[in-house]
This record gives structure tokens, C-alpha cells and sequence, in this order.
């Protein structure tokens, strides 16, 4: 056990480090912070989702907004209709959004990349409407509020030991999310570096090699669509929770435009990637709003415009940045960067011992 | 294994500082949070970006009034401070920026929010902070009618019913053999409308001979349109939302057809009438109702109110005079005001909700129609319930009629 703990590489340990943190952060800041926090952390669940199918298996997605409804609205009708527990809808959302997502995976297939991508898209379009028509399930537009649960005692004694203060709805849903993307990474991370990541990965390279090799294309794609909708339904189940009301509105096309934003920024078919775009994909609007009229340098005129089209234009100016830059986003960038550093460190060391230094391999 | 024991410490010293940099964050003291000596904070959640865009200026038309009122020395000395945030029209942005306004810049209230399904969502938060939600944008009825379970929630425009009432009386009165035909948008919105009119019509309510409906999403009311008129209707309600209403409008002079013509006050802007008529529409025997002044109304040139209305809006460089959503921004302020003087040297948000839900009764705002009164008993929490009937006169809307007051009719 000791030889194992030794043993293990760095990246390791910053899994712990970065586990650690998101543990002790709600401690260190407000209430109001870590429910923004706790989004932050259930579109890192979406964002992974998609990751699974668009950089895993290369097939596009613009429609994970509304799978994130069916997952939302699965929670807040049994709350609400049939008064179960919160905590146990988030799986039965997750399980029911990920056979919805199997299902439109199976004529999905039939698809060239393009028209998959019109076909989720015009899922993305349909969903706000659709949910208004059964009223009575769905609360129409008026939409369904979700009471938020309060901390269990021991949670709350425990926090309560730690920081002195009483711990809020908002925190604990916090954790709540911190347990579910802590599970579902592992997962994705599990998924990845088994048979059906390889498969998948060998799919979306060259789909005929792939079938020549034994793999199952069919079986594996409706597969991702599966689990990628599987994880939106959970981070939908979660977001109803965390805003504390699903209605129509929640869920519009900008949404599931947003995930795979987030999906791109934080680099594709990598594990930290999504985690790194949700918090992009999630603060950046929020923040660029703020911080604009807050500027009193910038005349009003240009402000009040700015502001109007803030997300758009920082979305739009960050992407082409990220796209020149970072082709393979943030977790891209991030890797080159040490890879440089370390060769050039190792590279010193070695002309010193007068060895030339091996290519550096490609991931 | 020295390694090891030095990665462990690591750890632990970066869980140690960060409880070091923790304490006391949540001070939850409940009462009079946001109202300083000198000075009160509101916040506001608003659409400035995103498919409800154009109701954005509200926001910074209320700005401005506050602003001017603080430059004749507050409220009670106190300087009224407003703060506004972009919520785009979703109702999750306006809940995390709703908590944001509450429980990270702690404000005294919040006021004038937009949206129904925008403000629905936070009602109950905010209900449970004990933070007025006072004179949201919204005109759907659960607002007064609904008060007593929402305590804290306070509409303040004419409720869409109320409206639709208002219509009823009209048709019974000036055309009591319509044969009417009503398109609606198949929402809360266009249902409450709807409800307003059948309640309105009482007995007489077979006058309706068809009755179509809309999605949201529709990019045509053709087919509905077309149906009406086939059903021999010769008025129509179009109770839809302004971008379908100019389009509903150009259909209907394409069919060749002359309905008298009941349009619903949301669509009625005098912007949108310009944009109808470009399209090609008519705009014959159109009928609406109004509470404010217009301010392209050349009636109101040398008014007081509107006077000072220009005065106002002089201070907002982006937003534009003649646009009524500024009107309606600067008349809600003022109610905001009002309340707040009223409040005098007890403003407590107990005290502040109490008076804007049940004692308001002013008749001194002059951006509303002479006579329309702002009031609330404690049986009655619907602000203004009186309309006055407007017809359309090609280049503008003109007064036809009295005042029709509605109070009392929506339990």
C-alpha cells in the first residue's frame, strides 16, 4: 500500500490536491458562492457528458440542454407529484434520461455528422415547447418549484465544527454536487481508459478501421449517447435542485450551446477538461456582465452595448482566442506548457551528462 | 517513505490554511439589511440581453428616476441606490443573480423584476429571506390575486384579466352583436387573457364564435387567422405577443378582411403600430387600453408629468424618450418612492411591504392617466385596476371614453 502511495505520478496527487480543495472551499467562502459553485460543478457534469460523446466517440451534440430538462423534470415531478425524496430522483433521472438517450441514439446512427448535429439541435428547439403542453404534469410555463432540502444533522454538525457557522440548503446541495461529478468522473475516467474508450477513440478515427478490427460501431455509439445522456440527466436533476425551479425557460437553446462551448474550451476526450470549461462556460457570462458597466473608464454608450451583447462577444472573442492558441483547450495548453518546461528542465540535465534528449511522444 | 510524509504534510498544511482563511462568512441578521443612515439599496433582475432584450430599458429608466430624486436630496435623507443585473429572460439566471443581490450585496428590497416565470421562481426565496418582491414587471394575476399565500410578492401594473374585462365591457357596450373570435398564445399568458374575456362576458359569453390558439414558437398565426374569419368572425382579440401581433395584423389585411380589431396592451407600443403599418397592415378599427400617458401623444405636450418625464429621461443616455417602456419605468419608480417617503422613519422591510400591499393610495403620480389611481387595501393587492379605452388614429393612439375601473372584480 505504502510502495503503491509512493509510487504513484504527480497528476495523482493533484487529483488529490484539486479534491481536497473542492472539499474545503464552501468552508472558506459564502453561502451565495458555493451555490454558484455547485452550478459550476453540475455543468462540469453535463460538460463531461458531452465530452464522452463529441470528444470520445466524435459524434456532435447540440441538443444536451434538453436532455438536462428530461433529467430535471423527471426529479421535480416525482418531488412534486409523488413527494419522494430529492435525493433518490437524481439516479431515476439519470437512469431514464440515459434510455431517452439510447433510444435517440439508435436512428441517430443513421446520420452523417451535420445532419446529427441539425437533428440534436432541433431536439434543443422543440424541448421548451414540448414540456409546456402537459400542463398539469409539468406545470405548464408556470413551471415546478423544488423545495431545497436542508442539510441531514451529522453534515451539518460537521461543517458546523469546522467553520463555526450554521451550514445552508445551498452548501449542502453543493456537496451533494461535489459527489455525484467526484462519482461520475471517475467514471468517465474508468470509461476511458478501458475497452470502450479505446473503442470509442478507434470509432471516432476512422470508422472503418475500427469495424475492421472487430469493433461494434452501432453497439458503441448509441453507447456514448447512452452514457453522455446519462450524465446530462443527472446535472439536470441536480440543476433543478440547485435553482430551486424548473420551468421552460430554464432549459433554452443557448444552454446546450453553452455545454459544448465549455466542452471545446476545456479540451476534448480529457478528463480535467470539463471541469475547466464549466467554470469557463459558467462564470464567464455571469462575470462579463458584471464587470463591464462596473468599469466607470468605459463610456456609457459603449458600455450599455457592450453589456447587452456581453456573453455573446466574450464567448465569441475567448473561442477564436482559445481555437488560434489552445487548439486543444485549456487542458491542451496546460499540458504543452509543462511538457515544454519539463523538457526544457530534463533537456539542461541531460546536455550536462552530454545525452540528447528522446522526442517527446504525442498523446 | 520521508516522501510520503512530506506530500501528507503538504496536504494538511493546505487544508489547515485553507480553514485559517475561513470564519465567519453568513452574518444573518434578517431586518433592515440593505438601509444604511444614508442611504437605501434596491436591486433588480431585468432581460438586457437575450430574446426579451427591448424590455431592458426599464431598468435604466427606473435609474434615472431614482437618480433624479436623489439629486432633490433622497428619499427622507436617505439616497436611494439600484442596482441592476441582466438576466436574459431565464429564470436560473435570475435565481443565482436574485441570491447574488440578497446575500451577497444585501439589499433592502428587490423591485420591478421582470418576467413571470422569472419572478415565480424566486417568490418563494424571497419570501423566505423576508425580502419584499415588490411591483414586479409582470401582469399575470396570480400576483394580487394570490397574495395572501405570497406575502412578500406585489405586482403593480393592470393584471392581464383585468385588461380582458375591460374589453369585454367595451364589446358589450359598442358591440353588443359581435361576433368575436379570439387568438391566443397558448401560455399563462394568453390563457389569463382569455379568462378575462369569458369572465367579462358573463352570460353573453357564446358571443366568442372560435377561439384559436398559438405556441410560443410559432412563426405564423396563418392558419388560425384564416380559420377565424371563416367562422364568421367580424371582431377579433388578438391577445399574442407583439412580435406575432404585427404579423397577425399583416395577415389579417391579406385576407381582405376588416374585423374590428382588440389588441392587448403588450403589443400596443406605438413602436410596434409603426412596424404593423410598414408590414402593410391596415390598422383599421383597432381598439387597445392604456394607464400611462404616451409619451408621443402630442395631448400631454405641455403636462406637468410629462415635463418632468423628459426631464428624467434626459439623464439616461441610452434610452430613448419616446419609447413607453421608459414611461412605465419612471411611473413604477415613483409608486417606489412614494412608499418609501410613506415608510418615514420606519422603514423596515415588514413595515415597507405592509404599506405598498395594503395602504397604498396615491393619485398623485403624474406618469398615469388622470384619475387612474395607485392603490391597495387589505383585501384588494392589485395596484391599478383602471383603463381607459384607446383607439388607433393612424399615426397615434387617442383617448376614446372614460376610465373603466375594474377593482374588485378578480377574487
Amino acid at each position: 500500500m505504502m510502495n503503491r502511495l509512493r509510487g504513484a505520478p504527480p497528476r495523482y496527487w493533484l487529483v488529490v490536491i484539486v479534491v481536497v480543495f473542492f472539499i474545503g472551499f464552501p468552508t472558506v467562502i459564502s453561502s451565495f458562492l458555493a451555490s454558484e459553485w455547485a452550478q459550476a460543478l453540475i455543468f462540469a457534469i453535463a460538460i463531461m457528458g458531452l465530452n464522452i460523446l463529441v470528444g470520445l466517440s466524435g459524434q456532435l451534440s447540440l441538443g444536451h440542454g434538453a436532455f438536462m430538462a428530461l433529467g430535471a423534470y423527471t426529479s421535480a415531478i416525482l418531488v412534486h407529484h409523488y413527494k419522494m425524496d430529492y435525493l433518490l430522483t437524481i439516479p431515476i433521472a439519470a437512469v431514464l434520461t440515459g434510455i431517452v438517450g439510447f433510444l435517440f441514439g439508435v436512428p441517430a446512427l443513421r446520420l452523417s455528422p451535420l445532419y446529427l448535429a441539425l437533428a440534436t439541435f432541433a431536439l434543443a428547439v422543440v424541448t421548451p415547447s414540448l414540456i409546456k403542453r402537459p400542463a398539469g404534469l409539468t406545470g405548464g410555463v408556470q413551471g415546478i418549484l423544488v423545495l431545497q432540502p436542508d442539510p441531514p444533522p451529522i453534515a451539518s454538525d460537521i461543517f458546523a465544527t469546522l467553520t463555526g457557522t450554521v451550514m445552508t440548503s445551498d452548501q449542502w446541495i453543493y456537496y451533494i454536487s461535489l459527489f455525484c461529478a467526484l462519482l461520475l468522473f471517475w467514471l468517465a475516467w474508468n470509461l476511458t481508459r478501458h475497452r470502450p474508450g479505446r473503442a470509442l477513440r478507434a470509432i471516432r478515427d476512422g470508422e472503418v478501421a475500427a469495424a475492421a478490427s472487430g469493433i461494434n460501431i452501432a453497439g458503441y455509439k448509441t453507447l456514448a449517447f447512452g452514457v453522455s445522456a446519462f450524465y446530462a440527466g443527472t446535472a439536470g436533476s441536480l440543476f433543478g435542485l440547485a435553482t430551486g425551479y424548473v420551468s421552460p425557460d430554464t432549459f433554452p437553446v443557448s444552454l446546450s450551446i453553452q455545454l459544448l462551448v465549455g466542452a471545446v474550451v476545456g479540451g476534448l476526450a480529457s478528463i480535467p477538461g470539463p471541469l475547466l470549461g464549466a467554470i469557463f462556460a459558467y462564470f464567464l457570462p455571469i462575470e462579463s456582465n458584471q464587470w463591464v458597466p462596473s468599469q466607470s473608464w468605459i463610456p456609457d454608450q459603449i458600455a450599455s452595448t457592450l453589456k447587452n451583447a456581453g456573453p455573446a462577444v466574450s464567448y465569441g472573442v475567448l473561442l477564436i482566442l482559445i481555437m488560434i492558441f489552445a487548439p486543444n483547450g485549456l487542458v491542451g495548453l496546460i499540458r504543452r506548457g509543462y511538457e515544454q518546461l519539463n523538457r526544457r528542465l530534463r533537456g539542461a540535465g541531460d546536455r550536462e551528462a552530454g545525452h540528447v534528449p528522446p522526442d517527446p511522444q504525442t498523446v | 517513505m520521508s516522501r510520503l510524509v512530506r506530500r501528507l504534510a503538504a496536504a494538511a498544511a493546505f487544508l489547515v490554511a485553507l480553514a485559517a482563511c475561513g470564519g465567519g462568512t453568513n452574518t444573518g441578521s434578517q431586518t433592515d439589511v440593505g438601509i444604511t443612515a444614508d442611504s437605501i439599496l434596491l436591486g433588480n433582475t431585468i432581460a438586457q440581453s437575450g430574446p426579451a432584450a427591448s424590455y431592458g430599458t426599464i431598468g435604466n429608466a427606473e435609474l434615472a428616476y431614482f437618480n433624479y430624486v436623489n439629486g432633490q436630496g433622497g428619499v427622507n435623507g436617505r439616497k436611494i441606490k439600484f442596482k441592476i443585473l441582466d438576466d436574459g429572460y431565464n429564470p436560473a439566471q435570475t435565481k443565482t443573480l436574485t441570491k447574488q443581490l440578497v446575500e451577497q450585496d444585501k439589499v433592502f428590497a428587490m423591485f420591478s423584476g421582470l418576467g413571470t416565470q422569472a419572478q415565480l421562481s424566486v417568490r418563494d426565496y424571497l419570501k423566505s429571506k423576508n425580502v419584499p418582491q415588490l411591483f414586479v414587471a409582470t401582469g399575470a394575476t396570480t400576483w394580487g390575486k394570490d397574495f395572501s399565500s405570497n406575502t412578500m410578492s406585489l405586482g403593480w401594473q393592470p393584471p392581464y384579466q383585468g385588461e380582458a374585462r375591460i374589453y369585454a365591457k367595451d364589446v358589450l357596450q359598442n358591440h353588443p352583436n359581435a361576433k368575436i373570435g379570439v387568438l391566443y398564445q397558448n401560455d399563462d399568458y394568453g390563457q389569463d387573457y382569455l379568462k378575462g374575456l369569458t369572465d367579462g362576458l358573463g352570460d353573453k359569453a357564446s358571443l366568442i364564435v372560435d377561439k384559436e390558439s398559438y405556441d410560443v414558437t410559432a412563426a405564423s398565426t396563418q392558419a388560425q387567422l384564416t380559420k377565424i374569419k371563416a367562422a364568421g368572425a367580424d371582431t377579433l382579440f388578438l391577445f399574442s405577443t407583439p412580435g406575432l401581433t404585427i404579423k397577425s395584423l399583416v395577415i389579417v389585411t391579406g385576407l381582405h378582411w376588416e374585423p374590428t380589431i382588440y389588441l392587448n396592451s403588450v403589443s400596443n407600443p406605438q413602436a410596434y403600430m409603426g412596424l404593423a403599418a410598414k408590414a402593410g397592415a391596415a390598422l383599421k378599427n383597432v381598439t387597445s387600453v392604456g394607464y400611462l400617458k404616451d409619451p408621443t401623444d402630442p395631448q400631454w405636450a405641455n403636462d406637468t408629468g410629462m415635463k418632468l418625464y423628459k426631464t428624467v429621461i434626459a439623464s439616461c443616455s441610452t434610452c430613448k424618450p419616446d419609447d413607453g417602456f421608459n414611461l412605465y419605468g419612471v411611473a413604477v419608480a415613483y409608486t417606489m418612492v412614494t412608499v418609501l417617503k410613506k415608510a418615514g422613519s420606519n422603514p423596515t422591510r415588514q413595515n415597507v411591504m405592509n404599506i405598498a400591499a395594503n395602504q397604498l393610495d396615491d393619485n398623485s403620480n403624474p406618469f398615469v392617466l388622470p384619475g387612474v389611481k395607485v392603490q391597495t387595501t387589505s383585501d384588494d393587492h392589485f395596484p391599478i385596476m383602471q383603463e381607459e379605452v384607446i383607439t388607433w388614429a393612424g399615426t397615434g393612439w387617442k383617448l376614446s371614453g372614460t376610465l373603466i375601473d375594474e377593482r374588485g372584480t378578480i377574487k
